[in-house]
This record gives structure tokens, C-alpha cells and sequence, in this order.
């Protein structure tokens, strides 16, 4: 193999440029998607969990339907299959405000949001059901129960499960090239493609997400131990 | 304004030519992932003892190797196998060999972690004991630490099969006429975006599904 290397093409031109303009788009994407994610997690989680079945049946079929599909077909569903069945004014604002953003970030956050429940409803089940008895013999509503102390325990105990699939979230942004959003992988590729370097032009892209990757890790690590609650995780304090 | 009929007209050539990957195109998804799943489970079960050996230099290249593929997206593993393979091999690979190349390389990490928890899970006990009766180190895995680990295993195993089967549809980005991309060909002739994805999406549903009752129905029975 005689590949002539030239790191310079990452930070002659444009390259580096488009890189951080990649960077940014996916922490965007992946920040807005993760929000997204969250709330439908919690709340089909909690859901899943509610004494009234109509509840748990609506969330159980949300879950199964959405994290049992690829991503990149939900990508397609929700950039090219939904726009077109919208009002007229509401395509056309898409349209003038980058739609393959919104799509992708819908596509990404409700995906994980899925995924996300499934996490949060294994928290709560976890939890001692006495907490929810006691609570009710307080005289709270099953709503206030939830709000007040089965959410607030189940998220401290999800920290480690969430982390891990909230670092999946930001790796399976980069689906989101398929739909031409202009992130980091897809960065990548142009910079490939107008330089003809790829093996320098993938490493950029490839050592971004690692230190990414490992960064956050590394941080929740710490945040983990933070808010593990004393007695009940092991690997706490 | 639905108009469901497209998927009716165009049903054999989804199927057939997108799911099994029977017709002129080659392709397939199932053709893709199930040996993707037999290879990186194979590779992942050397993965996952090698990150276990006592040897450090086989145990700190495995862990390496699983560590830098759990930091980097899929997509981006394609890419680097779709430009770095003809580079290397000189020859041009056709999608179906990149494809597979970079799904076995990418689960193998995957499979190795499970494997890894699954082989960890065996009381240490047991090791001894079938040193102590006499077993090799190879023996000893054969025979009585992997059965085992194996069952411990399955649920987490499915989970990840589900997961490799779902990623298959990312092979149609380099051009792999897999359902996904066969939707996609259907719909640049149709333009029914919305029928044509959705019954897709109820395909892999379908399978997916079945799996994952499968593990279920299994962990159920090991629980009894």
C-alpha cells in the first residue's frame, strides 16, 4: 500500500472549518434529541408502570413500536413520509427552517425515548413497593406519588443504564447524515471528498466522537457516584 | 390521500428482493444479517475470553479494540472499511463484502462484553473445581465454564441480535439494496413516502419482535 499521507488537509482550506461546524450540528442535534428523549422516557416509563391499564397499553405499544424499528427508517418516516401529510403553513415553515434538522431530531429523540423507558420503567420497578404504599398512606394522588418520589428515586438509580444509552443517542446521530443533515460524519465525507484523503479525513471524524465519547463517560462517572443513593448501589460513595 | 395500494404493487419486490435478497440486485437483509450475527458472534466469544485472559498481551489489545469501537458510531465503521479495504486490497469490494466486514467487526466488540459478563457470572468455584479434576484451561471452557455462561447469556445475546438486525438497514447507505434501500427505490418511482416507509417499519417490527419474545419466553423458563 502506497498511500501518500497528508494530515495537513485537515486544517489547510476549509476542512477544519467544516469539522467544527460537524461537531457542533451533532452536539445540537444530539442535546435537542436527548431533551426529547428524556421526557418521552420518563413518562411512557412512568406510564408503564400506572395502576389503570389503558396507560400502560398506550405507553407498552409506543416503546415496542419505536425501538424495535431501525433509526435510519424512522429518519426516512419522519423527514419524507410525515411533511407531506402536514398543513400547507407547517411544511412550508419546515422547508425554510432546515426540515431535515427537525426530522432528525424527532426521529432521534423519539427513538430513544423508547429506549430511554425502558430504562426508567426497570428504575421504578426496582424500587421497594412499600415506598409507594407509604406515600399513598400519606394521602398524595398516585400523580404526586410519581412526581414527588417514584421519578425522583428512579432517576437517581437509572444514572449508569441512561448514561450508557445517552452516548448511544450521540453515536446514532450520525444516522442522521442519511437525511443530509450536515454532522460530524457527514463533515467527514465532504472533507474526504474535496481532498481525496480518507484515511485522514475519518481519523478527524473517528478521534472527535472517541474523545467524546470517553469525556462524557469519564464525567458521569463522577456525577454517577454523586447521586448513587447510599446503601442501595453498591458502587456508590 | 393514503394510498396503501403501492405496497400491495410493489410487495414482491420489497420481500423478495429487499427482505430475502432474491432478484437482480443481490442484496438482502436477512442474507446480511444472519451472517453477520453467526460471524460476530464467533469472533466476539475469542473477543470476549481474550479481554479475560491473564496474559496482558492479549488482554490489552481485546479491551482496546472493544474500548475504540464502543466510542465510534457504526456509520462510521462502514466508512472506514467502504474506503480503507480497496485501498489495502487494491480491488474493488463489492457492498455486500464491506458491509459484512464492517457489521462483523463492529458486533464482535459487542458480543465480546456479553460474553465477557456472561463468562464472569460463573462462580470462580467452578474453575477450580475442573482444575482440580484435571481439565485443561481449553477443557475447563469447553466443557464447563462456557455451557453455562452460554445460558446466562441468551437474553442479553438476543437483545444484541435485535440490535445487529436493526443496523443492517445503515448498509444501505453505500448502496446495499437492503429492504430499507429497496423502499427507497420503490419510493423514487412511487413517491409514497409514507405508506412505503411505514410497512417497512412494520416488517423489521415483525422480526424484531419475535425475538425478542423469543428471549422472553426464555428468560421465563430459566427463572422457573
Amino acid at each position: 500500500m502506497n498511500y501518500q499521507f497528508n494530515w495537513s488537509v485537515l486544517w489547510s482550506g476549509q476542512s477544519g472549518g467544516w469539522l467544527l461546524h460537524g461537531l457542533l450540528l451533532t452536539l445540537a442535534i444530539s442535546v435537542l434529541a436527548w431533551v426529547l428523549a428524556a421526557v418521552l422516557g420518563i413518562v411512557s416509563g412512568a406510564m408503564r408502570t400506572v395502576p389503570w391499564k389503558p396507560l400502560r397499553v398506550i405507553a407498552t405499544f409506543y416503546v415496542e413500536f419505536f425501538r424495535n424499528v431501525p433509526l435510519l427508517v424512522w429518519m426516512f418516516f419522519w423527514y419524507f413520509g410525515v411533511p407531506p401529510l402536514l398543513p400547507r403553513v407547517v411544511q412550508d415553515w419546515l422547508f425554510n427552517h432546515s426540515a431535515e434538522f427537525w426530522a432528525g431530531m424527532f426521529a432521534l429523540g423519539v427513538y430513544h425515548g423508547a429506549r430511554m423507558s425502558e430504562i426508567i420503567r426497570a428504575g421504578i420497578l426496582s424500587i421497594p413497593r412499600t415506598q409507594f404504599e407509604a406515600a399513598v398512606a400519606m394521602g398524595l394522588t398516585t400523580f404526586q406519588v410519581y412526581r414527588l418520589i417514584i421519578v425522583p428515586i428512579a432517576l437517581r438509580l437509572i444514572v449508569p443504564p441512561a448514561t450508557n444509552d445517552s452516548l448511544n443517542l450521540l453515536k446514532n446521530s450520525s444516522v442522521a447524515l442519511t437525511i443530509s443533515v450536515a454532522e460530524l460524519t457527514f463533515q467527514a465525507r465532504q472533507v474526504e471528498t474535496y481532498t481525496a484523503k480518507a484515511i485522514e479525513a475519518l481519523t478527524a471524524g473517528t478521534v472527535i466522537y472517541l474523545v467524546l465519547c470517553l469525556g462524557i463517560a469519564a464525567i458521569m462517572t463522577r456525577v454517577e457516584r454523586r447521586f448513587a443513593i447510599p446503601g442501595l448501589i453498591a458502587r456508590g460513595g | 390521500m393514503l394510498d396503501f395500494g403501492v405496497v400491495v404493487a410493489n410487495f414482491k419486490f420489497l420481500i423478495v428482493q429487499g427482505l430475502f435478497g432474491v432478484g437482480s440486485f443481490g442484496g438482502g437483509t436477512l442474507r446480511l444479517a444472519i451472517p453477520a450475527i453467526v460471524l460476530g458472534f464467533s469472533i466476539g466469544v475469542f473477543v470476549g475470553l481474550a479481554r479475560l485472559a491473564r496474559a496482558r498481551w492479549i488482554s490489552v489489545p481485546a479491551t482496546l479494540y472493544v474500548e475504540f469501537i464502543r466510542g465510534v458510531p457504526l456509520v462510521m465503521v462502514i466508512f472506514w472499511i467502504w474506503f480503507i479495504i480497496p485501498q489495502l486490497l487494491k480491488l474493488p469490494i463489492p457492498e455486500y463484502g464491506v458491509a459484512l466486514t464492517a457489521f462483523v467487526i463492529f458486533e464482535a466488540a459487542y458480543f465480546g462484553e456479553i460474553v465477557r459478563a456472561g463468562i464472569q457470572s460463573v462462580p470462580r468455584g467452578q474453575v477450580e473445581a475442573a482444575t482440580a479434576v484435571g481439565l485443561t484451561f481449553a477443557q475447563t471452557m469447553r466443557f464447563v465454564v462456557l455451557p453455562q455462561a452460554i445460558r446466562n447469556m441468551v437474553p442479553a445475546l438476543v437483545t444484541q441480535m435485535i440490535v445487529l438486525f436493526k443496523d443492517t438497514s445503515l448498509a444501505s447507505i453505500i448502496g446495499y439494496v437492503d429492504l430499507t434501500k429497496a423502499a427507497q427505490i420503490v419510493n423514487n418511482r412511487e413517491i409514497k413516502p409514507f405508506e412505503l416507509y411505514l410497512f417497512i417499519a412494520v416488517v423489521y417490527f415483525i422480526f424484531t419482535y419475535s425475538m425478542s419474545l423469543f428471549a422472553r419466553r426464555f428468560e421465563r423458563r430459566l427463572a422457573s
